[in-house]
């Protein structure tokens, strides 16, 4: 949970000229990325940097320093870090903002437990301040494996990196943080006794996305859905996140981890808590974040003998996908031939509380489906009365209300509508919104816009202790479980709609939706 | 916004009416509806144009090149000397995504030829053509005062481009003039929105924000027809930090003028620079009374800034930013249609006084 600030604050003088101004300026900031030969430093971070540049939304004042256990100098990472940017930019690269990015880059390797990294990184933000002659913000991200997050804020610590008297220390936590609620409540203590809480900003890249913000939009500033967002109209609702993709060659992650860690824990209880919370008070950070706790600490973790009646796991076995054969999840490369890692999940969650109580509330995820995508269904009740014959007709169907986070953001309502005809006979018609033909920019990409609140100070969009921790207290239970059976689990068919067994979770009259 | 780029169907006729116009429209979207039946079209912007003839493909041109900012239904007005009928032209499609998998962007596009005397009334053509319960914006660009006036009351937004007009004085008195009836969107303000935020952020550390209140000299280096701009900008700083501007008079080749300030005056400068082509700002330099100077100017990957202290101390560094482009300024002052700048009103009117008399 949050606690209060140790820094007593001045009352800021305001800045008169940022009145009005659609980009708020960001303090000047030192951004440090450990891990900064890593995967994602390339493919993500470092592309994210540069369109931020481009466009002109980096603070006025930056220096970005990359740490990681790699030997180069300045000079080689700086042709690394270009390279990565030409390769995974959304934009074609301007030369001339590329080159103004990465002139004064530093690089710092070490080990990310050797003091040395932390003393030679030290010198570097230090030169970088006496530089510029201002004292600059600073902001860790760690985008290393997680077994050396706790290490880095430690060593931050002791090396009083973590704290400034005249400006500001961040640090940025990728996920996953821990496996189970245990090793989140350890890493969060470890982190928290260095920093507050008010410092660390979890990162779920999902909430980085346009289109699930949107859900909050759509839902706090429109009439027409809250008065139906209940109990009393909606009979159920279903979260998808759906690939086509297998494991490809993660194998070594994705084995020790699997679909429910992978993204239920997180993603798709972060979609849960968009959709079912109550309007916050204010968009500030806090605020909106004490609603989503509020909304996982009304889901009842389930009792070991609960779990097979709301839990269902799977592996996908060989199949077809995109008229292409696909291997089973046992036969791909690097994965032990006795694996019960499920590549399929799904859940049946209730949320107890006075809106919700008595919606099922459907999660299920997998790879190698029949198509890629990520929504939420929600289904509403059936009419109280149909007047109309249903002879030749598919008749009135339940209203449907599906957003769609991916790959075609948006909405569709389903409608009945008359066919045309002398005869009075209905059938659904989908009325769709797609963000992207609405909106007149392109969608900034996720890790854009959550850097660029990090260095701002705004952890609207990043996960709090409690919170984590409230996801691993709904997960834990189905680990636990699962872990304490033994054979092989189910399977389904690759490029199929997901394993028989998920019908189980329905209660009568649902249905899955069809992928 | 010409056809060739436009993957859809495509309707004209000579001698028509707004009524057969927005029918073909109608039959346009059922057709694409047809070819492809995920085609829904997600609107929030009608643009209305007003365009010489003579300067139509320039003007689609433009349009063109600012990419997805473009409005989802553009009615495109060309006016021809000597023209009594109305022949069009329309079009409704999408244009393909960026890559695979990304979202096909509709379109509706209506090009009218009209003659010089349909202008007066000219909302009697538009507005059966315009979407129901959008926000309309009209673009001018050659003129036709009337013609924009006409389209006042269906339109709640204006797109001007100040440059244009050479004297800052009408300038100053049309934009006020429109403001009392819409929303005014000036390509001139656009184009000084990057230094204005650069000069925000560059006294933004708390430790700097005192040195706004000491401010004694601003200085804006300008393109030789963009005035205007730089009076603008003059403007937001003066309501902004309380100044109270005074008339602007000729200076050499520019304008310099005095704004009373809370602390102690402050001399305002604006210096054309001959050898500049493009609308918009070469550079500025603000100066305070206890002797800072921060200086911004173009440079190669963004605005190369300079601070110096009063003891002759320097530190420079580059704001990083790609240039717009005048099609970047095109787009981003139609998607300012959808927002509300509440700075630019005060700064004109501030304007005004500046160069009153």
């Amino acid at each position: 949970m949050a606690t209060a600030p140790t820094k007593v604050e001045e009352p800021e003088q305001e800045n008169p000229l940022t009145s009005g101004l659609e980009r708020q300026p960001i303090p000047p900031t030192t951004l440090t990325i450990f891990g900064a030969t890593g995967d994602l430093s390339k493919r993500k971070l470092l592309p994210a940097l540069y369109n931020l540049a481009h466009e002109g939304a980096l603070p006025e004042r930056f220096n970005l320093i990359g740490a990681s256990r790699s030997d180069m100098s300045d000079d080689d990472y700086r042709k690394l870090a270009k390279g990565s940017i030409q390769e995974f930019s959304r934009r074609e690269t301007d030369e001339k903002v590329l080159d103004a990015l990465l002139d004064g880059v530093r690089y710092v390797s070490g080990n990310f437990d050797d003091p040395g990294l932390y003393e030679r990184l030290d010198t570097a933000l230090g030169e970088s301040d006496e530089r510029a002659g201002i004292e600059f913000n600073r902001v860790f991200y760690l985008s290393t494996s997680p077994s050396f997050f706790a290490e880095i804020v430690k060593q931050l610590g002791d090396h009083g990196l973590d704290r400034r008297e005249s400006s500001d220390v961040r640090v940025v936590i990728e996920k996953p943080i821990g496996t189970n609620l245990r090793e989140a409540r350890e890493l969060n203590a470890a982190v928290l006794d260095v920093l507050d809480e008010e410092q660390v900003y979890r990162i779920d890249h999902y909430l980085g996305k346009e289109t699930v913000q949107n859900v909050l939009a759509f839902r706090f500033a429109n009439g027409l859905f809250e008065p139906i967002w209940n109990r009393n109209y909606i009979d159920y609702v279903q979260i998808t996140a759906a690939e086509d993709m297998g494991i490809g060659s993660r194998a070594g992650y994705y084995d020790t981890s699997g679909a429910l860690r992978d993204l239920v824990q997180n993603h798709m209880l972060q979609l849960l808590t968009l959709l079912c919370m109550e309007p916050p008070v204010s968009f500030s950070a806090d605020e909106v974040r004490d609603e989503k706790v509020k909304v996982l600490h009304s889901i009842h973790p389930p009792g070991p003998e609960e779990v097979s009646e709301m839990a269902v796991r799977a592996q996908y076995a060989a199949g077809v996908v995109a008229g292409e054969a696909a291997k089973g999840y046992l036969e791909e490369e690097d994965v032990p031939p006795d694996s019960t890692t499920e590549s399929y999940t799904a859940l049946r969650l209730e949320v107890d509380n006075w809106r919700w109580a008595g919606v099922p509330i459907y999660l299920r995820t997998g790879k190698r489906m029949v198509r890629k995508v990520t929504e939420i269904a929600i289904a509403l009740k059936p009419v109280p009365h149909l007047a109309f014959r249903e002879e030749g007709a598919v008749g009135v169907q339940p209203n449907r209300i599906v957003l769609t986070v991916q790959p075609n953001e948006g909405a569709s309502i389903s409608l009945g509508a008359k066919i045309p005809g002398t005869r009075m006979r209905i059938r659904p018609v989908n009325m769709e919104f797609l963000y992207g033909t609405a909106f007149m920019s392109q969608s900034p990409e996720a890790y854009e816009r959550l850097i660029t609140d990090a260095m701002r100070g705004d952890a609207t969009l990043f996960t709090r202790d409690d919170e984590v921790e409230a996801q691993w207290r709904i997960i834990d239970p189905i680990l636990a479980a699962w872990g304490a059976e033994s054979g092989p689990i189910p399977q389904y068919e690759a490029g199929s709609q997901g394993p028989a067994e998920a019908e189980r979770l329905l209660q009568p009259g649902h249905t899955w939706r069809a992928i | 916004m010409s056809a060739p780029t436009l993957e859809g169907g495509v309707w004209s006729e000579q001698g028509t009416t707004p009524t057969d116009v927005e029918e073909a429209l109608r039959d346009l979207l059922r057709e694409r509806h047809c070819h492809s039946d995920a085609f829904v079209p997600a609107r929030v912007l009608n643009l209305v144009v007003v365009a010489d003839r003579e300067w139509r493909g320039e003007i689609q041109n433009r349009l063109d090149n600012v990419g997805r900012y473009h409005a989802s239904r553009t009615i495109l007005c060309a006016v021809e000397p000597g023209r009594t009928a109305i022949d069009a032209w329309a079009a409704v499609g999408a244009h393909p995504g960026d890559g695979a998998g990304m979202i096909e962007v509709g379109q509706e596009e209506v090009v009218l030829d009209i003659g010089p005397h349909h202008l007066e009334h000219l909302d009697s053509i538009v507005d059966p053509l315009v979407v129901t319960d959008l926000a309309t914006l009209v673009w001018s660009p050659h003129g036709h005062p009337e013609a924009v006036d006409a389209l006042l009351d269906l339109a709640q937004v204006v797109l001007v481009d100040s440059v244009n007009e050479p004297d800052p004085a009408e300038a100053v008195r049309r934009s006020s003039e429109l403001a009392e009836r819409a929303y005014v969107v000036d390509l001139a303000w656009l184009r000084s929105t990057p230094w204005r935020e650069r000069v925000a952020a560059t006294f933004d550390p708390p430790a700097w924000r005192g040195d706004l209140h000491k401010i004694s000299a601003v200085t804006v280096r300008h393109s030789p027809d963009s005035v205007i701009a730089g009076l603008l900008f003059l403007g937001w700083m003066a309501t902004r930090l309380g100044w109270r501007p005074g008339a602007m008079v000729s200076h050499g080749s520019g304008l310099q003028g005095t704004a009373h300030g809370h602390r102690q005056d402050v001399r305002m400068r604006l210096q054309p620079q001959e050898a500049m082509s493009t609308p918009g700002f070469a550079g500025l330099t603000v100066q305070t009374a206890s002797g800072l100077s921060v200086s911004l100017d173009r440079g190669p990957g963004g605005l190369s800034a300079c601070r110096t202290d009063r003891r002759g101390r320097e530190w420079r560094w580059t704001a990083m930013g790609a240039s717009r482009g005048e099609a970047g300024i095109l787009g981003e002052g139609i998607r300012q249609a959808l927002l509300r700048d509440k700075s630019y009103g005060p700064a004109l009117a501030a304007v005004g006084s500046m160069v009153a008399g």
